[in-house]
């Protein structure tokens, strides 16, 4: 019964969001409001009914309701209340239909919070966006079902899965499910999947944004940069969240003792972070000077084209990855969304390609401007070097009939100098003045920076000296921390001196008054901090393998393992566990005991490989369980890996969420009313007027 | 002061040059082939029917007996490259991590590149209009306003203080 409910719901929410679709556009179109607010309503209404839809597959999925093919692919008995709720994300159907729900979440609170400004951009924003969600919608219900029952027709070999009942089908329902993939059955299923989830679907805004104004003729205005700002910050920070947490996953379940793998799947979800951060710094350009606006336009499409495309591969399996947790006849329905999209976006802006004209100039070659430019170029090679290696393999297929691997050497070659380059452009960028920089005046700027951090990365190397092109990779952080802190230190001290402020107060009034800026600063240094866990992967890391019986010793770096023992039991939720007792030593000085395991899924028949780690801002020490004899277990195989600076990587995650918080709060306006920065003249006339 | 930055850079520089060529790795030690030894190959190459999954991380039964073949092979005598072509040839291009500099496959290694240089360019070009159409219009007035190094200094503190 309750499955009727949510299925009516949903067909309910694909009719309302499909009319209001059309709504808005004709409202806006022919100017008629009654339509505009008609549309308006029915976006709320879209996300009223999508929560009903949402709620009933929730509460079936944890009530183990197997009558619905979906609860049975996702849940099974031994899963804890807590795994089955996740499992709402879990499988295909389950997703698309989160997906939808996330997108007319968005649109719902976008309508709440911005209708009164943007009134005509508004009925565009609304048709575009609402026109993503009944594309998203309609999937649900016509292709990937959540609601579908399992039916067992005479004759036929296998269960169909279908809504309504075909005749002579009987309905056949599973006394137990399926259950999650066991590498899902973990607590970072909370984390990871919506995080991510929100931060695509959080950038359908900016991107309806961009459309409307196309549409419209407002491209030329930066009212829809304006309006968006926020919005792509909050999208941009859920992705670069969810990205962190996606590698910590992988790093507690994945048993290869990394976290980031250059795999398609993570590639896939890479590429439009790269392209929307560009997208987030590239704005700053056009709203401060009015310059690059087409170039924007074309970020934020690929942008948004490249989450779509994220969306394809997870979720259809084309591409073979070791997250693929769906596969189905998605594809190519998927597929020509993408391109359609794509194409009629691209169009639009061709349209309006005259309007876009930049406002100013620079005066010199080095400015702020140019820095951008840059900066954008490395960002769009690295998205392309990465979307190339992905779609190589099978490009290579089809023409050369040889399936090939682009593995990580290929990743880390390619993008490894373009991201240094990245960095440097991140320490110089705050200290390049708009329009024209001249050399002399950036020398005193730099000099205490550019010092500071070779110290700092001498005194690093030199007990480093086995690795010297790590010496680099240090300095370039280095360079960053330095020039940021510098930075902050001399706004700080300008108010201590001239204010006689106290230094705490200083901090605080300095980041209040200008938040956007100043926790952009503590996004840098949560970026830097995550790319030391890269550093430490790429130039530090350190492993051995070693088979040993119980008592005797593993020794790598200064640590000693001491195989303890091994037990077997039964764990929760259908999983044969063979544990592993390791005595850690630093030296002679007895650390922690660390348990690495084996969990075996019985019914999957899918072994897992738990990690034991001990884990310091210095480095964690990464046990795998490998190998066992098989007869009396006094024996067994570990993998051991010391990864250094890993931890850094999580801490930046969590100072990114606090800069990204501080930097998009609401109500921060009063740096712009302040704020003495250049204007765009379309912007310079009615800030006069009391904007 | 530039030179002095330039001075610290090319220090740097140097460091890193100088260091570079006494990294030697050192493979080996007693009872070879270790498991190390195994791994060290293993990381080259990608389970042949796994998805995406390097040799020396896979934990299914046939990627056990693909390493006990390169550890039977490395007693044997075989050479590293041996190895990997021996893998290559038996089981195609794809157990390659890193894919080959050679043939149709050069192109994943080329395009890139090309990619950013023709994205420099670009840039480049841009900036270069930028620059011009500002020349045609005029030089710009904070060109002609004559400021001493002194009042500029004062100007930067002074901003310092609003901030």
């Amino acid at each position: 019964m309750l499955a009727e409910i949510g299925w009516i719901a949903l067909v309910l929410a694909f009719i309302v969001s499909a009319y209001s679709t059309i709504a808005a556009f004709r409202g806006g179109d022919e100017g008629r409001h009654q339509l505009v607010v008609s549309g308006r309503n029915g976006a709320l209404l879209t996300f009223a009914l999508l929560t009903v839809s949402v709620l009933t597959l929730t509460y079936s999925l944890v009530k183990m309701d197997f009558s619905l093919a979906y609860v049975a692919d996702v849940t099974s008995r031994s899963m804890s209340p807590f795994l089955r709720l996740t499992a709402l994300w879990g499988g295909q159907a389950g997703s698309i239909l989160f997906w939808g729900w996330l997108m007319s979440g968005f649109v719902a609170a976008l309508v709440i919070r911005k209708w009164e400004q943007n009134r005509e951009l508004m009925p565009y924003v609304l048709a575009v966006a609402l026109g993503t969600t009944v594309f998203f919608i309609g999937l649900s219900l016509f292709i990937s079902n959540p609601f579908d029952r399992l039916w067992h027709v005479p004759g036929a070999e296998e269960l169909t899965r279908a809504f309504f009942r075909s005749t002579g089908a009987m309905p056949y329902i599973p006394k137990d499910g399926q259950g999650l993939n066991p590498l899902l059955r973990h607590f970072g299923m909370i984390g990871h999947p919506p995080t991510t989830y929100i931060g695509f679907t959080g950038f359908v805004i900016p991107y309806a944004f961009a459309m409307a104004a196309l549409i419209t003729g407002k491209s030329n205005e930066d009212a829809w940069i304006r309006a968006t700002r926020r919005w792509t910050i909050v999208a941009w920070s859920f992705l670069s969240i969810g990205l962190v947490l996606g590698g910590r996953w992988a790093y507690d379940v994945l048993g290869w003792g990394g976290f980031w793998g250059w795999d398609p799947v993570e590639n896939a979800m890479l590429m439009p972070w790269l392209t929307g951060t560009a997208f987030l710094h590239s704005v700053m350009i056009q709203e401060k000077r009015g310059m690059l606006k087409i170039w924007n336009m074309i970020l934020i499409i690929l942008t948004y084209a490249l989450i779509l495309f994220g969306t394809f591969i997870t979720r259809t399996g084309v591409i073979s990855s070791v997250h693929s947790f769906a596969k189905s006849a998605l594809g190519p329905v998927f597929f020509a969304f993408i391109g359609l999209t794509f194409i009629w976006s691209l169009s639009l802006l061709f349209r309006r390609m005259g309007t876009l004209r930049a406002e100013h100039e620079v005066e010199s070659l080095l400015s702020r401007e140019s820095i951008f430019l840059l900066q954008n170029v490395l960002f769009l090679s690295i998205t392309f070097a990465v979307f190339w290696g992905t779609v190589f393999p099978m490009i290579s297929e089809l023409i050369t009939g040889t399936r090939i691997t682009v593995g990580p050497p290929f990743y880390t070659r390619v993008t490894g100098p373009l991201f240094a380059a990245l960095v440097i452009l991140m320490a110089i960028a705050p200290f390049i003045a708009w329009r024209k920089q001249p050399l002399r005046a950036l020398d005193s700027k730099l000099l205490f920076p550019a010092l500071g951090s070779i110290t700092v990365a001498s005194a690093w190397w030199i007990s480093h000296r086995q690795h010297p092109d790590s010496f680099f990779a240090l300095w370039v952080v280095s360079f960053v921390v330095v020039s940021i802190l510098y930075e902050i230190g001399r706004g700080v001290r300008a108010r201590v001196k001239s204010r006689g402020e106290g230094v705490f107060t200083a901090i605080g009034r300095l980041v209040g008054r200008d938040r956007r800026r100043y926790g952009g600063y503590l996004i840098h240094l949560a970026v830097i901090m995550i790319g030391m866990g890269f550093i430490g992967d790429a130039f530090f890391k350190v492993e051995t393998q070693g088979t040993v019986s119980v008592g005797e010793q593993i020794q790598i770096e200064g640590y000693k393992l001491r195989y303890d023992g091994l037990s077997q039991y039964m764990g929760e939720d259908g999983r044969e566990v063979l544990e592993a007792s390791v005595s850690l030593f630093n030296g002679d000085e007895f650390v922690k005991v660390l348990s690495p395991r084996r969990d075996y899924f019985v019914v999957q028949r899918q072994p897992v490989t738990i990690p034991g780690v001990y884990s310091s801002f210095k480095e964690d020490v990464y046990v795998l369980l490998v190998g066992w004899e098989e007869i009396g277990m006094d024996s067994s195989t570990f993998k051991v890996y010391i990864n250094p600076l890993i931890n850094w990587t999580w801490i930046g995650g969590l100072l990114l969420a606090v800069g990204a918080i501080i930097a998009a709060w609401p109500g921060g306006c009063i740096a712009l009313q302040r704020s003495y920065a250049i204007r765009p003249r379309s912007v310079e006339s009615r800030a006069a007027a009391g904007d | 002061m530039r030179r002095i930055l330039l001075g610290s850079l090319s220090l740097l520089l140097m460091l890193v040059l100088s260091t570079y060529s006494s990294a030697i790795a050192q493979e080996g030690g007693e009872g070879f082939p270790t498991d190390n030894d195994v791994n060290a190959i293993a990381k080259q190459l990608y389970c042949p029917v796994c998805p995406n999954t390097p040799l020396d991380v896979c934990e299914t039964k046939a990627c056990q007996d693909w390493r006990a073949q390169i550890r039977d092979q490395l007693e044997e005598g075989w050479t590293e490259d041996e190895i990997i072509d021996y893998f290559v040839v038996e089981y195609g291009e794809r157990v390659l991590a890193e894919p080959r500099r050679a043939g149709f496959t050069s192109l994943v290694w080329i395009l890139p590149l090309i990619a950013a240089a023709v994205g420099a360019g670009a840039a480049w070009q841009v900036l270069r209009l930028w620059r011009r159409r500002n020349d045609r219009e005029g030089a710009s007035p904070p060109d002609q306003i004559p400021v001493d190094a002194k009042a500029l200094e004062r100007i930067e503190r002074e901003l310092d203080e609003i901030r």
